[in-house]
């Protein structure tokens, strides 16, 4: 670690609109740029951008990238019928573990991953070591950056500033989808994802045209978000963070990432595959569920649940929700722990205290939507 | 760059005193305090009537980032306290001196205010 944090391209940027800036994962990001409840509100209702140009782009090609990936991840990226078809894998360790967690673009050149920042060079150097004697090259595209836009009036406001021709085919990418625009040396490249539960695209762009195109999306209404509003905005999503909802000591299967393992075809042996097998065998011990908790008081990362009858468990990420004016939580529960029926209390400051079981996600298209 | 009004009083755990011209003390926390905390969602206060010591814990202020105690400056006997404070806890964040004082207590020795910091001092102890 650096005792100097990174930036981005747009680290001028985020000064310029009044960010505080606070070091996550090694980079020096912008926290909030006045009120983190407010710019919540303006993705849920609205459109707000994340720079999330932290996180690193690796292109792969060759005759074996695709052998070698179906191996390399959990999902199957066989699934991937088509291109700029997208899909959501774990990366795991023999060990049945998580790595990271990423998103790999089928390509007309190969594929695109996208990992976490803080994860980037372990990834890389463990992804160097799969391939040694593949014929895959992976090619690190650091010279991008990525912005975020999100909310429902998202890609309305995205397309008034990106190429009238892009257009069409911008507003006809289905979710989990995205493209090159324009060649792959140029940079560009558009998909209909996210991590807010809102409706949105994720640009990857060449990092000097980053600062006019951030302005320019101002210019359209798109408000700059920071990192505290994308946390509790995934966290109502009922989305993983990385090194809290799990990490390399946790297997997918007790983080909510089941449907995210393709177990068919059996012969597919990717790695962690038979750690994995041998983890069902054994019975999994603990799930993911959420936590609400309807009066006063905030559920945190690393406190203690204990569920009725049935054993102790912890929060994994917590927060206030600002969607529903109360505390959300995402927690690892022993596997006999019910979302409907269990009873549950959290040590919240030395009092026990009733939190209620649900089933994830929390908050969907800016409306509540567990039971 | 937190503001520290001249004419009140402050302690290092970064609440504020002043002193009502009936010889109670109203007590909040400061500017600097809820910049730290971030959006402050919850507040808890002490109950009426209740006898606090100094340093004694009499409310929580939780942000979404984070829960603080607020603590009792100076001794006394809690007179009042803000009850629309807890409705409208964001308050903390856009009026701290104003709108979003905690709680008032008739100190148990009126002298124990001079002990607190000047707001010249308060500002150093912030370096701000």
């Amino acid at each position: 670690m650096t005792a100097t944090p990174k930036t981005t391209p747009l680290y001028d940027s985020h000064l310029a609109a009044g960010a505080k800036i606070v070091d996550f994962a090694g980079w020096a990001m912008p926290i909030h740029y006045g009120s983190q409840l407010k710019e919540h509100e303006i993705v849920r209702s609205d459109a707000g951008m994340f720079d999330v140009s932290h996180m690193c782009v690796i292109d792969i090609t060759g005759a074996d990238a695709k052998d070698w990936l179906r191996t390399l991840i959990a999902n199957d990226v066989e699934k991937l019928g088509f291109e700029g078809k997208a899909l959501y894998s774990g990366m795991l360790t023999p060990e049945g573990t998580v790595i990271d967690d990423l998103i790999v673009y089928l390509t007309h050149y190969g594929y695109r991953m996208v990992v976490n920042a803080g994860t980037a060079d372990k990834d890389i150097a463990w992804m160097l070591k799969q391939a040694e004697g593949r014929a895959v090259e992976l090619t690190v595209r650091r010279e991008l950056a990525m912005i975020a836009v999100q909310g429902p009036n998202a890609i309305e406001k995205a397309c008034k500033v990106l190429h009238e021709e892009w257009e069409s085919t911008i507003k006809g990418l289905k979710v989990f989808q995205g493209f090159p625009f324009g060649s792959v040396e140029e940079g560009w490249f558009i998909a209909r994802t996210g991590y807010t539960g809102e409706d949105g695209l994720e640009i990857m762009l060449p990092a000097d045209e980053a600062p006019l195109f951030w302005k320019a999306l101002i210019g359209a209404g798109v408000a700059p978000i920071g990192l505290g509003a994308r946390d509790t905005l995934r966290l109502e999503a009922g989305m993983n963070l990385y090194g809290h909802d799990m990490d390399e000591t946790v297997s997918p299967l007790q983080a909510g990432m089941g449907w995210t393992i393709a177990w068919e075809p059996a012969d597919r042996n990717f790695i962690g595959r038979a750690a994995l097998e041998a983890e069902k065998a054994a019975g999994v011990a603990m799930k993911q569920v959420g936590l609400v908790l309807e009066g006063r008081g905030v559920l945190r990362e690393g406190l203690k649940v204990v569920v009725e009858g049935v054993g102790e468990g912890v929060i994994t990420s917590g927060t206030f929700s600002p969607t529903l004016k109360h505390s959300v939580a995402i927690a690892r529960v022993p596997a006999a722990t019910d979302a409907n029926s269990s009873k549950a209390q959290v040590d919240l400051r030395g009092t026990l205290t009733d939190v209620r079981v649900v089933k994830m996600p929390f908050v969907r298209n800016g409306k509540k939507v567990f039971e | 760059m937190s503001n520290v009004p001249a004419e009140l009083k402050y302690v290092n755990s970064h609440e504020w005193l002043r002193l009502e011209e009936d010889g109670s003390v109203t007590i909040g926390i400061t500017d600097h305090a809820q910049e730290l905390l971030g959006d402050i969602v919850f507040v808890e206060l002490p109950e009426v009537g209740a006898q606090l010591a100094a340093d004694a814990t009499a409310g929580v202020v939780e942000s979404v980032k984070a829960a603080s105690d607020v603590y009792a400056p100076i001794a006394g006997e809690v007179v009042e306290v803000n009850v629309e404070l807890e409705g409208s806890p964001e308050l903390a964040n856009t009026d701290p001196y104003g709108a979003a004082w905690f709680f008032r207590v008739k100190p148990a020795n009126a002298a124990d205010l001079d002990s607190c910091l000047t707001a010249a001092e308060y500002t150093k102890e912030i370096g701000a």
